[in-house]
Order: C-alpha cells, then sequence, then structure tokens
C-alpha cells in the first residue's frame, strides 16, 4: 500500500507540475513536451486505478498521435518573433488582458457548475471503489458501450466524421498548373519505348531533334 | 524487508531480460551487415573475432572513446534527452514480450495495446532531436519520419485489430496460444504482408529509411550527433527492428509454439523457437535492405494512406463477417 502510495503522489506531482509549466514556460515547444509530460502522467494514474484501458488508449491517441500533431504546428511558428511580442516589447499587447478576461469568466463558471453539482450520496464511501477482477477492463467496456451507450458512441463517431470531412473541405484547394506524377505511367514503362538502338553510320553521328 | 526482496528479484528479472536483448541487438547489427554484404557478393565484417562476431563490440569501444559534442545553438537538454528516450522507449516494450508459457515480465491484459502506445512514443525521440539540433536537416528528416511513422502506425493498428478479432483478447500470451492449432499466417496471410511492409517502415529501414536518405539529407536526425549519443540513436533503433520482428512473430508465426507437436521438435524450448522466429524475420528484414532500392517519399504516403490502409480495412471487415457467419467469434 505504501509503494502504490508513493507512486500515486509521485505521479500526481508530475501531472500538475507540467500542467503549470505549459501555461509557464516561455518556449511554445517546451510547453508541448510538458503536455506530453502531462498526459502520461495522467495516463500512469489511470493505470494505477486499474483502468489499464483507459490510459493505454490515452497514450495512444493523446501522445502517440494529437500532440505529434500539436507539435508539428508549433515548431513551424517562429518561437523567437513570438517572445518578442508576448514579454519582451514596450509595446502594450491586449492578449494578455482578454486572456486574463476569458479565464477569470471559465473559472466562475466552472465554480457555478461545480458548486451545484449533485452528487450520489455514497459516492465518497470506499466500498464502492472495488474493482471487478473476473471481467477484465476492454471486455467489461465493450459490454456497456455497444449496448447501453451506441446511441451515444454512434453520434459521437458521425460527429468525428463530419469533423474530419469539414477540415479537408476547409483546407483542400486545386491549384493550377501543377504537374502530377502518374504513378500507372510510371510504372508501365519498358525499355522498348524508353531505350532506341540507333544504327550510327561512321564520320556522320545521328540527328536527335525531328 | 519483503519489499527490498521484492525489488532485487524484478531487478533481477528485468537483468535476465535486458542483458541478453542488449547483447543480441549488438549481434544483430552484424548479422544485417553481413547478410548485406553476401547479397552484394562481399565479405562484410570479418576481421574482429571468429567471423567478425565481435565486431560490434569494436564499434561500440570506438563510440564509448569517441568525444560527444553539442551543438552551441542547440537546445542542450532536448538534445540529450533525445537518445535516451528513443533507448529507453525501444526496451521497455520487451518488458511483455512472452517468451513460453508464464516467461514473461509482466503478463498484463493489454499487452499488446502496450506494445502498440510504446512504439507510437518512439516518434518523440525522432522528432526531438531533429528539432533540437537547430538545423535544417535534421529538422527535415525529424518531420518525414514523424509523418511516415505516424501513417503507418494506423495500418498497423487496424492488422492488430485482425488478430484481435481471431484471439477475442488483448493479452500476449492468449494471441499465441490462440494459434495452436494453426498459425494467423495461414488465414491471415495478406495481413502478414502488409504488417511486415509496415514494419519496415515503421522502423525507418530501407526502403524506407527517408528521415536518414543520405543523398538529400546527409544523416537525417542523427547529423548533429555524435560518439555514444549517435550509438544510442542506433542501438534504439536496432532495438526497435527486433522488437517489430518479435510482434511479428507472436502475431502470426505462433511466437513460442513449435511448428509441428511432434516428437523432436518438443524438445527445444519454447523460448528458442521465438528467437528463431525472430531471426527469420530478421533475416527477411536485412535481405529486403540488400535487395530493394528506397522509395521517394510521396510513394510511401501513398503506399500507406491509399492502399494499406482501405486494404486491411477490407479484411477487417472480411474476419469480421467470416467469424460472425460461422459463429467462430471467440467468446470468454
Amino acid at each position: 500500500m505504501i509503494a502504490h502510495a508513493i507512486f500515486f503522489y509521485a505521479f500526481s506531482i508530475i501531472a500538475v507540475v507540467s500542467a503549470v509549466m505549459v501555461t509557464v514556460s516561455k518556449n511554445t515547444v517546451h510547453s508541448v513536451f510538458f503536455l506530453i509530460l502531462d498526459f502520461i502522467s495522467i495516463s500512469c494514474l489511470f493505470i494505477m486505478i486499474g483502468a489499464e484501458f483507459l490510459g493505454m488508449i490515452m497514450l495512444i491517441v493523446y501522445v502517440g498521435a494529437v500532440a505529434v500533431l500539436f507539435l508539428f504546428v508549433v515548431m513551424m511558428l517562429n518561437v523567437a518573433q513570438q517572445k518578442n511580442q508576448w514579454f519582451i516589447s514596450k509595446e502594450n499587447s491586449n492578449h494578455i488582458p482578454i486572456g486574463l478576461l476569458i479565464s477569470v469568466i471559465i473559472f466562475f463558471e466552472l465554480i457555478i457548475v461545480i458548486g451545484g453539482w449533485k452528487y450520489k450520496p455514497d459516492l465518497f464511501d470506499q466500498s464502492n471503489l472495488s474493482i471487478v477482477n473476473d471481467v477484465s477492463n476492454t471486455h467489461s467496456l465493450g459490454m456497456v458501450l455497444y449496448t447501453d451507450y451506441i446511441h451515444i458512441f454512434q453520434i459521437s463517431g458521425m460527429i468525428l466524421l463530419i469533423a474530419m470531412i469539414g477540415a479537408i473541405v476547409l483546407t483542400f484547394r486545386q491549384r493550377e498548373g501543377v504537374k502530377k506524377q502518374s504513378y500507372l505511367k510510371q510504372i508501365s514503362r519498358e525499355r522498348a519505348e524508353g531505350v532506341e538502338v540507333v544504327e550510327v553510320a561512321s564520320n556522320r553521328g545521328v540527328k536527335i531533334d525531328d | 524487508m519483503e519489499y527490498l526482496d521484492l525489488i532485487f528479484q524484478e531487478t533481477y528479472k528485468i537483468l535476465f531480460l535486458l542483458v541478453p536483448v542488449l547483447v543480441s541487438v549488438a549481434m544483430i547489427v552484424w548479422l544485417d551487415r553481413r547478410v548485406w554484404a553476401f547479397v552484394q557478393k562481399r565479405q562484410g565484417p570479418n576481421v574482429v573475432g571468429p567471423f567478425g562476431l565481435l565486431q560490434s563490440l569494436a564499434d561500440a569501444l570506438k563510440y564509448i572513446f569517441k568525444e560527444i559534442i553539442i551543438p552551441a545553438s542547440s537546445n542542450k537538454i532536448i538534445f540529450i534527452l533525445a537518445p535516451i528516450i528513443t533507448m529507453t522507449l525501444a526496451l521497455i516494450a520487451w518488458a511483455v514480450i512472452p517468451f513460453g508459457v508464464d516467461q514473461v515480465l509482466a503478463d498484463i491484459n493489454v499487452g499488446i495495446l502496450y506494445i502498440f502506445a510504446v512504439s507510437s512514443l518512439g516518434v518523440y525521440g525522432i522528432i526531438m532531436g531533429g528539432w533540437a539540433s537547430n538545423s535544417k536537416y535534421p529538422f527535415l528528416g525529424s518531420i518525414r519520419s514523424a509523418a511516415q511513422m505516424v501513417s503507418y502506425e494506423v495500418s498497423i493498428g487496424i492488422i492488430i485489430i485482425n488478430v484481435l478479432l481471431c484471439v477475442g483478447s488483448l493479452n500476449l500470451s492468449d494471441i499465441v496460444l490462440a494459434q495452436k492449432d494453426m498459425w494467423f499466417v495461414i488465414p491471415l496471410f495478406p495481413m502478414f504482408v502488409i504488417f511486415f511492409i509496415s514494419a519496415l517502415a515503421e522502423t525507418n529501414r530501407p526502403p524506407f529509411d527517408l528521415p536518414e536518405a543520405e543523398a538529400e539529407l546527409v544523416a537525417g536526425y542523427q547529423t548533429e550527433y555524435s560518439g555514444m549519443m549517435y550509438a544510442m540513436f542506433w542501438l534504439g533503433e536496432y532495438a526497435n527492428i527486433l522488437l517489430m520482428c518479435a510482434l511479428g512473430s507472436i502475431l502470426f508465426l505462433g511466437g513460442w509454439l513449435s511448428p509441428i507437436e511432434l516428437y523432436p521438435f518438443n524438445l527445444i524450448p519454447g523460448a528458442l523457437w521465438l528467437i528463431f522466429k525472430i531471426l527469420f524475420l530478421f533475416i527477411l528484414f536485412a535481405l529486403v535492405k540488400a535487395i530493394v532500392p528506397r522509395y521517394r517519399y510521396d510513394q510511401l504516403m501513398r503506399l500507406g494512406w491509399k492502399i494499406f490502409l482501405p486494404l486491411s480495412l477490407t479484411y477487417v471487415v472480411l474476419t469480421a463477417s467470416y467469424l460472425f457467419y460461422f459463429n467462430l467469434l471467440p467468446t470468454n
């Protein structure tokens, strides 16, 4: 039990500290790396409470795919230039007051929502937290996901599909005058049409351009 | 005291797994170069030790005594972290590989997901190395590599789903035991071929070694690295290749099971069978490296997204409907 507690506190401290560092660190790429560290420690916490499937999926989806795209976008930004605008220059930028305003609003909204939330009375009772060991995590998730919650599951799938199509439509543009490679042509090229054997008469040469 | 005992036991087990893995990584570098040489009618490394077996050891010594150069304009912490992460991620995935009944370090329920997650984390070592070098070639190489690994992971994931449909469990030992009657390479042969090719791309092996295409990008993300740090990238890469071979033999070639359940074959321990299968797949990897010319980058992306992804998705539908129609879906 002691080892469990040590690991729990270690992971949660890493999670909280790295979450703070995401917002505090000046280098945006460092922020993304701290975000990744945060994801990883959260998924470790998931695994510690027995939700191994969720933890692994979190690693695969967020760390393995989403954060890579984050990194791509952030690495393309000109970090040095951004630093000047935000922190060092004397000009008043209006990012910070607006950001503060929005975060204060969100903070109060969260307080209202969480304060008005009605918990089940026996939620904090430890005896309810027993983990059933005879059915594996994945099986029990699958049993509710594809029966009781099938509609929600399908709707979320549809939302993702629509978002994907929307993103493709927004970014897709057909440029004119772009040369394209035709794989079929490249592959089906053969020696007979590629090379021509020419009988060269001595002292006269060949005419190529005709 | 109990805790200490437990820690000692686990450390012993971990060392018993890691040391052979590291030694075989060194040996496999030698094997790779040797096979490559034989295909091209050369001798390959044959001077140090019998058949040149100690060549990797000599190389390792050389790397250790070389100076580690850290570029002045690089981001130093991330620059140093990158090879360490690559190496660590390549090694921790071995924890769930089963070498026999109960001969596994961590027999977890979601073993296959764990391997998948760890191998998808492997991108970070490369991106970090490329970005922290603060130089054009490494950055281009790392971006190429990240895009390549992310796209081929998708098809590997769907191929794994094919296998899981036939098994009904995410545990690697269960996956091996489900192949007692028939290895999955027989009913899922097209998936095995696609898995093999995707594994080549996932580990940046030729013909998909675009991230380090020396004609275009010097050495890709490794350009600025030297000495031991370069060697760690290298070791991590080969450990990843071995891991992919192990995954292939567990998913399709029946892991530690012997091909025929008959008298002389039964005597050979399961771990040896697994090693034979890993070696077989690795020699295929080495042969491909020697035989096939490098792909162009757009061809690589097209192969991943337009050919492998639809093919493997179709095969998922086929497998699922076959199992459903003949009532063969595993239930437990």
